[in-house]
């Protein structure tokens, strides 16, 4: 023990790393390593057939569009959302500045079944958007507003330290120079965002992908029309197709994994490429 | 030439004022109004209906769930940040980056899928279930199930608050505590505790919320048996899917209270963390 950790006076090194490791042994890697040889232990055609067949694959098409455009909406408004509530002051300020964790703190049955009633035909906003002949609710603009409301805090949350720490000094260089307010935003501000902005949206897309509460109750869970890829999962277990259900539940698994090791790729690769400026 | 720069360094007024009136709008309608929906349609039947909803006797079964599991999930959850946080922050060994990313996984998995892996491995036809079975015990479909699943949702919550201020801080005063004769035990006790405590109590508080909240994960393992393997956030689904929508949202009511709860209590909570850190900071220095 002493050779594999460096000298020190405080005791307990072996008790507390003992305990976490097997505590993270039994809680998280055991059941991930069942659900990893649930799903590839399986002939290949059965793999195919769960992950590829038509309702699958329309299930992965919306789920992935749906997360796209709204992660998408939430990075432009987030942006105008972070900008304001750190740089300019006014009345109510920090409620809404609070309000944007809410999102993280309702349950997403809570989120579900409120936005379900505030967009249904007789709802408060529902109602006006049914005079323009645009139906939220049961249609798969239900489920890009349920995934807006999940990931706009990501964004703002993600942007709002990157705006606190931007360099006034830049900002005045660019108007000296004749730069105007628009010129600066453009060529001086947003990149220097962009990285945050980047780990924002992809951050709110991974989460979207696998986002199951608030999206059930509003989605109406049409197959092939308005059925996201989780419930899909959830369908098959209730049917005991376990094999099935891993198979898209390991798919789904990978691909949040490679957009988050994308996200800390990318921060990593801008860090250094700052540090070497 | 000075009233020129002044200008160019902020936006013209008209543009402030449309990019005010933008965030106000999207995060009012978003956010604001889901949250005034809840309590607008739990009151729709009037307080004598809201209160026989809440205090229904399903209802309370599934508060009692609910706080049984938060509980039981905390109490797991704070003894394993306190020894991961411990042995990461005051020891330096090879591995230590890996079981960071490995502590921070279960937030980058969905609920759903949270919930299929403890069928995976404690179901009738699961890599223990058979197991299981011989002995009598149920764990999918039933408490233990339930339980496990919200451990693992809430898994890093407690950790991650800890872990940073622990690096903060550093060693000395716990090697200063060990020298002067004092015990491991005394020293966490008097010397480390009192240093972390706030940001102890915020991790606990973002966990409960979420073990409280927590539905995709609960819904997959708990086998929907009223009375006595629903939740909260179970409950309100089981309403709605009734078009007991007054019901539900009473019910869902109780959880919204909850997160304002939680969000006043963060938001009081993060200056005595930013204290907990300055003087970290301040004590490097001196």
């Amino acid at each position: 023990m002493s050779r594999f950790r460096q000298h020190s006076v405080i005791p307990g090194f072996g008790l507390t790393l003992g305990y976490t490791v097997s505590y993270l042994g039994l809680i998280v890697l055991i059941p991930l390593a069942a659900l990893v040889a649930k799903g590839t232990n399986q002939p290949w055609a059965d793999f195919r057939a769960a992950v590829f067949d038509p309702r699958t694959l329309a299930a992965w098409r919306l789920t992935l569009g749906t997360s796209f455009f709204a992660a998408l909406i939430d990075a432009g408004f987030g942006l105008v959302v972070a900008w304001t509530l750190v740089r300019y002051d006014f009345p109510g300020r920090r409620l809404v500045d609070a309000l944007i964790d809410v999102p993280f703190a309702l349950p997403t049955a809570v989120s579900g079944i409120a936005l379900t009633a505030i967009y249904a035909q007789n709802g408060w906003v529902g109602r006006w958007l049914q005079l323009l002949g645009i139906q939220v609710v049961f249609s798969p603009l239900g489920i890009v507003v349920a995934l807006m409301f999940i990931g706009l805090p990501f964004i703002v949350r993600s942007l709002q330290p990157s705006l606190q720490d931007l360099d006034p000094a830049a900002e005045e260089a660019a108007a000296l120079l004749g730069a105007s307010r628009f010129t600066a935003f453009r060529r001086v501000i947003l990149p220097a965002l962009q990285p945050a902005l980047v780990a924002g949206f992809v951050t709110a897309f991974a989460r979207c992908l696998g986002e199951y509460g608030s999206v059930i109750f509003i989605s109406g869970n049409m197959p092939m029309k308005t059925e996201i890829a989780s419930l899909l999962i959830v369908t098959k277990l209730e049917q005991y197709d376990y094999a099935g259900a891993s198979a898209i539940a390991l798919l789904m698994l990978v691909s949040s994994f490679l957009l988050l090791f994308m996200v800390n790729f990318a921060q990593w690769w801008s860090t250094r490429r700052q540090e070497k400026l | 030439m000075d009233r020129s720069l002044r200008l160019s360094l902020t936006e013209p007024k008209w543009v402030r004022n449309s990019l005010i009136f933008i965030t106000v709008s999207f995060t009012g309608i978003l956010i604001f109004l889901p949250v005034i929906a809840v309590f607008a349609e739990a009151l729709r039947k009037g307080f004598s209906f809201y209160f026989a909803s809440v205090t229904d006797p399903l209802a309370l079964s599934a508060l009692r769930l609910t706080l049984l599991t938060a509980a039981v999930t905390l109490v797991a959850n704070l003894l394993f940040a306190i020894a991961a946080s411990w042995c990461i922050a005051k020891f330096n060994f090879p591995g230590k980056n890996l079981l960071l990313t490995l502590i921070d996984l279960p937030f980058a998995i969905s609920p759903v899928i949270s919930g299929l892996i403890f069928i995976l491995v404690f179901g009738a036809r699961g890599w223990f279930g058979p197991l299981l079975e011989s002995g009598g015990i149920q764990i999918v479909f039933a408490t233990p199930g339930i339980i496990l699943a919200t451990i693992f949702v809430t898994f890093p919550f407690i950790a991650r608050e800890l872990i940073p201020l622990m690096q903060e801080q550093g060693t000395d005063e716990e090697e200063a505590a060990i020298l002067l004769g004092a015990n491991a035990w005394q020293t966490f006790l008097r010397v480390t505790l009192p240093n972390i405590r706030w940001a102890l109590v915020y991790g606990v508080v973002l966990a409960n919320a979420r073990a409280m909240g927590e539905f995709g994960a609960v819904s997959v393992v708990s086998g929907h048996i009223r009375g006595r393997t629903n939740t909260l956030p179970l409950h309100v689904e089981i309403l709605y899917n009734e078009y007991n929508f007054a019901a539900a949202f009473a019910v869902a009511s109780l959880l919204a209270l909850l997160a304002l709860v939680t969000l006043t209590a963060k938001a009081a909570l993060e200056w005595r963390i930013r204290l907990e850190y300055e003087s970290a900071a301040s004590s490097e220095k001196s």
